[in-house]
């Protein structure tokens, strides 16, 4: 058996004799290639062609769709071409080979560049409006479940509602507890670092303090929680709706948004206030620790320096916003989870788009409140 | 073709598979030979999938030899795509790659070749298997089960492989669709020259397409032959599946 496929041209006046030889299969499908590209000139002026396939040793789709190209070359623009001495086994192979690639569909012609960009540019818009219409949907469906476990509080999921602060609240201290602790102590240094300059040391314990209780705690927390619980929430309920678990919900006559969503949104409500309270103090101990090693400050004057420097008014500040911020990473996990469609990649994008957007909007929305609350003087 | 080729496709000799403390597959030996389609039937959770991974190698083996094609199958295989096809129960496409790529994967992994003649393979294979080249640039959600299942078939094909392995081919077709389905493997075992090993539930397929069928009980191959010698068997379980009221109406009917 010949190991490399061969293609032997022998011109006879204006005919041409083709005569493959050896395996022509998808192995050797480099050499078949060139095999076929060398005799393309010459099967061009030739005006029959004979293939005579009785040295072909091996045969596959590959090679038999080669050795079918060149015939149809061959037979293109009234001049003829004959198949000859096919094996009986490789007869069925290229009788299915012969009727493929017949048909084939004109390729799309390539877009404008420009309108193409346009077009991105109009379709994202209308899902920009599509996007708050989902949104404003999903808070109206959360708030008639609400509406709907206070006429009937034996309805509410209580075990669910544990559940997901058991995972959401309680398994998230740590984690938070670490990353709040390292954020206070780095505004600290930095803050006794630039302040030295200008004697004003005394006046970072002022800067942590309302810059952790104001603002810093609770964003940090809710950035976290978004990244942390917004992307399971998301990847679950998005799962879920790929193996119909969603659909067999409503066909037992169940409201996905009262089993499924309100028990998670709700418990997220809950926790991130609390969580934010838990960080903030963390930031404030990392912030303190800062003041007794670098600097020189004893945690009594620390202490005491807090306390004149922050009120509680910095601390109700801080918290009022955790709700809201939960409220929107809830509402944006859930939605776009329920928006998922068949695929893997969907899942993945939909659990991105959705860390995404709820970081960007809880940025926006602490934007918001510090201008609410400068405008009424907290 | 050649008369130095073997007889046999795959030869499984005392396979031992289990999964912690139970033993799944238990000194099982099974012969496929050349260009049969063979069926394997079995209970549910019986081992029958397990069988077939462990011959492609996705799940270890505790004892035993595999040999495919004459080539003893240890640990990981490479270049497997080249021996064989598999054609999953789901489908398994890519889900970010259209049809096109999903068909073109393994020739694009496997060989060095123009896209150009990948294109015209990719679309030999799906018309082969048919489907429209308007099919080519869908994405595997956009297909219905049957296309899934055909579109996978071109791709578990894309290499030419000769052995081809199905794992309920025909499970959740619409008898229609199964029909055909069963008619195309039969069609392309025919011009490939294939050697088929399909696990399957669906005794219209094992009756009309399978040349053999293997019974697999209790980890063991306990039955195995033409359809016509499997309904005479004696082995309790045999006759419970195939003597069943379900198996007993479509065989009146077949009579």
């Amino acid at each position: 058996m010949n190991s490399e496929p061969l293609l032997l041209a022998t011109p006879s006046g204006d005919a041409l004799n083709l005569r493959p030889e050896g395996p022509w299969t998808a192995a050797n499908v480099a050499t078949l290639e060139t095999l076929s590209r060398s005799v393309g000139a010459d099967v061009d002026q030739s005006r029959a062609v004979t293939l005579d396939m009785s040295g072909v040793s091996a045969l596959d789709t590959l090679g038999a769709w080669v050795l079918e190209k060149l015939s149809r070359r061959a037979a293109s623009a009234g001049r003829s071409a004959e198949l000859v001495g096919v094996a009986d086994h490789f007869s069925g192979l290229m009788d299915e080979v012969r009727q493929v690639n017949r048909h084939t569909p004109a390729p799309a012609a390539a877009p404008n560049p420009i309108l193409l960009w346009l077009n991105d540019l109009g379709k994202s818009t209308i899902g920009a409006r599509e996007d708050i219409a989902v949104f404003l949907q999903m808070l109206g469906a959360l708030f008639t479940a609400v509406i709907g476990v206070l006429r009937r509080p034996r309805s509410l999921r209580l075990t669910s509602l544990v559940y997901q602060l058991y995972r959401i609240g309680w398994q998230a201290i740590p984690i938070i507890v670490l990353i709040t602790f390292l954020i206070g102590a780095i505004i600290a240094q930095q803050g006794f670092f630039h302040f030295r300059r200008f004697g004003a040391e005394s006046y970072t314990v002022d800067m942590v303090g309302i810059l952790v209780l104001r603002e810093l705690g609770v964003l940090i927390v809710a950035i976290m929680v978004a990244g942390r619980s917004g992307s399971a929430y998301t990847a679950e309920l998005g799962s879920m709706k790929m193996r119909e678990e969603i659909d067999a919900l409503s066909t037992m006559g169940l409201d996905p948004v009262h089993v499924l969503i309100l028990p998670r949104v709700a418990a997220l409500v809950i926790a991130l206030p609390i969580l934010a309270f838990i960080g903030s103090i963390a930031a404030l101990y990392g912030g303190g620790l800062v003041a007794q090693f670098y600097g020189d400050m004893g945690p009594g004057i620390y202490i005491a320096r807090l306390h004149e420097a922050i009120s509680v008014t910095h601390f109700e500040v801080g918290i009022l916003k955790a709700p809201f911020m939960a409220l929107v990473i809830g509402i944006v996990a859930c939605s776009e989870g329920l928006r998922v469609k068949g695929s893997a990649e969907s899942l993945g994008r939909q659990t991105t788009t959705s860390v995404v957007k709820s970081i960007f909007l809880v940025i926006v929305l602490d934007g918001l409140f510090a201008i609410f609350f400068a405008s009424i003087g907290m | 073709m050649e008369g130095t080729q073997e007889e046999f496709a795959i030869r499984v000799r005392d396979l031992v598979v289990g999964f912690g403390r139970q033993t799944v597959l238990d000194h099982l030996s099974l012969d496929v030979r050349r260009g049969e389609i063979l069926g394997l039937v079995g209970a549910s959770g019986g081992g029958k999938s397990v069988l077939m991974r462990t011959i492609i190698g996705l799940i270890p083996r505790q004892g035993g030899t595999i040999e495919v094609m004459g080539q003893p199958i240890g640990g990981r295989t490479l270049g497997a795509a080249t021996t064989w096809g598999i054609l999953f129960q789901q489908g398994a496409l890519f889900s970010s790659l259209t049809v096109r790529q999903n068909v073109q994967f393994p020739l694009r992994e496997n060989l060095v070749l123009s896209q150009e003649l990948m294109d015209e393979i990719a679309i030999a294979k799906l018309e082969m298997v048919g489907l429209r080249p308007q099919d080519a640039d869908k994405y595997p959600a956009e297909l219905s089960g049957g296309m899934t299942k055909r579109v996978a078939l071109a791709r578990a094909l894309a290499l030419d492989p000769p052995i081809l392995f199905l794992d309920e081919p025909t499970s959740g077709l619409d008898p229609i669709a199964a029909g055909d389905f069963d008619a195309l493997i039969r069609t392309l075992q025919k011009t490939l020259g294939l050697t088929v090993f399909m696990v399957t539930h669906d005794l219209a397929s094992l009756t009309t397409v399978c040349d053999r069928v293997a019974a697999l009980a209790d980890g063991k191959i306990v039955a195995i032959g033409p359809m016509r010698e499997l309904l005479q068997s004696e082995h309790p379980w045999v006759r419970a599946y195939f003597h069943g009221k379900r198996s007993q109406m479509l065989q009146h009917q077949m009579r």
